[in-house]
């Protein structure tokens, strides 16, 4: 009996990944998970931060935003709108927003709803370019 | 001399010709890569109305900020048009449709704020309306993340009653020929539909965090997905107007350089019979003398 699992990324641009693999890590917003071929079926809320899974002993990393995940048995499907996996992340574009979101928290008072916003996307950034980093 | 200026007019027209054949190709292709678009789109969307309406099934979605009904004194629009003209009526005819629509809020009392997508709206609208954020030169390449981005300027404001009623104008696409501006409300929420849920296919999950928590993160998705989706059709549609608008310029080229060779053969014509009449009458003159 195989301990293969089916995992697939679908964003609204293409289907990032399809494929069997033996474990797969999801950012979730209760915090990360981890799921093997026989889960027990799961629907969770998936937030920025970094996917991956472990096929043949080698680790691949997705940046990936928010979403959800659905589990059954032997199969997961991730649905997030965006995901890009570490080696095509666009460090530039990651730098960029960092500046922009690191600009605005200088600029807006503590109490203002866009300061929230800016610490997200400052987050957002950051998490991205550790993925792109570790690769 | 009137020969050589119809000459240089029927250059001039063939070389307007090559570029109005060109942008049309470009069209064509740009079009063909945002039904591909749309295409790879729909699993997704499929995806997540399947498990969205499953969830509001289990969980009683009236409570929801996003689905509160208030009485609609404050309405805000997103207008979506394309960021560059030469597409025929496109642009104007969205824009009507949204002015309209705006003054006829208006004139019930309503106080109208405005989203602008796209160049051309933000244009026309730039004075005209109470814009809260624009988005221009996005078409040419986007993404998941303008529609973030346009979320950002009305659901947030929305929960904090900025704002009662979210309207969306777009273009429909219905086929390369035939774009359709379309106004559709987003918020507050109509219920979410669970009726053609298949019962045998849901599954009894766990939910992690609690199902009320998770559609509380689903919902906001949800109007992400429309606005893509909206944007798709809009993208498709600037390009399959461009497509027809330059396609007829193309034949109006043709037509003007046939009537203008025309022109040009018979105005030949008319010079190389006055210089034989010339020479003619010429050698007459001299056989007389």
């Amino acid at each position: 009996m195989s301990e293969e699992l089916l995992l697939e990324i679908v964003t609204p641009e293409k289907l990032a990944f399809s494929g069997t693999i033996d474990e797969v890590t999801c950012p979730g917003s209760e915090g990360e998970f981890g799921v093997l071929r026989g889960h027990a079926s799961l629907l969770s809320a998936i937030k920025f931060g970094e996917l991956s899974y472990v096929k043949d002993g080698k680790r691949t990393s997705y940046a990936v935003n928010t979403g959800y995940a659905e589990v059954t048995g032997s199969k997961v499907t991730v649905l997030v709108e965006t995901a890009e996996r570490a080696d095509q992340i666009d460090v530039e574009r990651a730098k960029k927003a960092k500046e922009t979101a690191e600009q605005k928290l200088a600029k807006f008072a503590k109490e203002d709803p866009e300061f929230e916003r800016a610490k997200v996307a400052l987050e957002r950034a950051e998490s991205r370019l550790k993925i792109a980093g570790q690769h | 001399m009137a020969l050589r200026d119809i000459k240089r007019q029927i250059t001039a027209v063939q070389k307007t010709k090559q570029i109005t054949r060109a942008m049309n190709m470009v069209a064509a292709a740009k079009l063909k890569s945002a039904q591909i678009r749309m295409e790879n789109f729909r699993p997704y969307a499929i995806k997540f109305m399947d498990v969205l309406s499953s969830l509001a099934l289990r969980v009683d979605t009236r409570a929801h900020a996003l689905l509160a009904v208030r009485d609609p004194r404050r309405i805000r629009v997103i207008l979506m048009t394309s960021d560059r003209g030469l597409c025929g009526s496109f642009n104007t005819n969205l824009i009507k449709t949204a002015e309209q629509f705006m003054k006829a809020k208006a004139n019930e009392g309503k106080e109208v704020s405005l989203i602008p997508v796209g160049r051309k709206a933000r244009d026309y609208f730039r004075r005209k309306a109470k814009v809260i954020h624009a988005h221009a030169d996005v078409f040419r390449k986007f993404d998941m993340n303008l529609s973030i981005a346009i979320g950002e300027d009305a659901i947030p404001a929305f929960v904090a009653e900025e704002y009662d009623e979210l309207y969306l104008i777009y273009s429909e696409f219905l086929n390369v020929g035939i774009q359709k501006p379309k106004v559709v409300r987003l918020l507050p929420l109509p219920s979410i539909g669970g009726e053609d849920v298949d019962i045998d296919k849901r599954i009894d999950y766990i939910y992690e965090p609690s199902d009320e928590v998770l559609l509380d993160q689903l919902l906001p998705m949800y109007l992400r997905v429309l606005i893509y989706r909206a944007l798709l059709e809009t993208s498709a549609g600037e390009n399959g107007a461009r497509m027809v608008a330059m396609d007829n310029a193309t034949t109006n080229c043709e037509e003007m350089v046939r009537s203008l060779s025309l022109k040009y053969n018979k105005a030949r014509q008319q010079a190389i019979t006055m210089e034989l009449m010339d020479i003619v009458g010429g050698t007459e003159a001299l056989k007389a003398g």
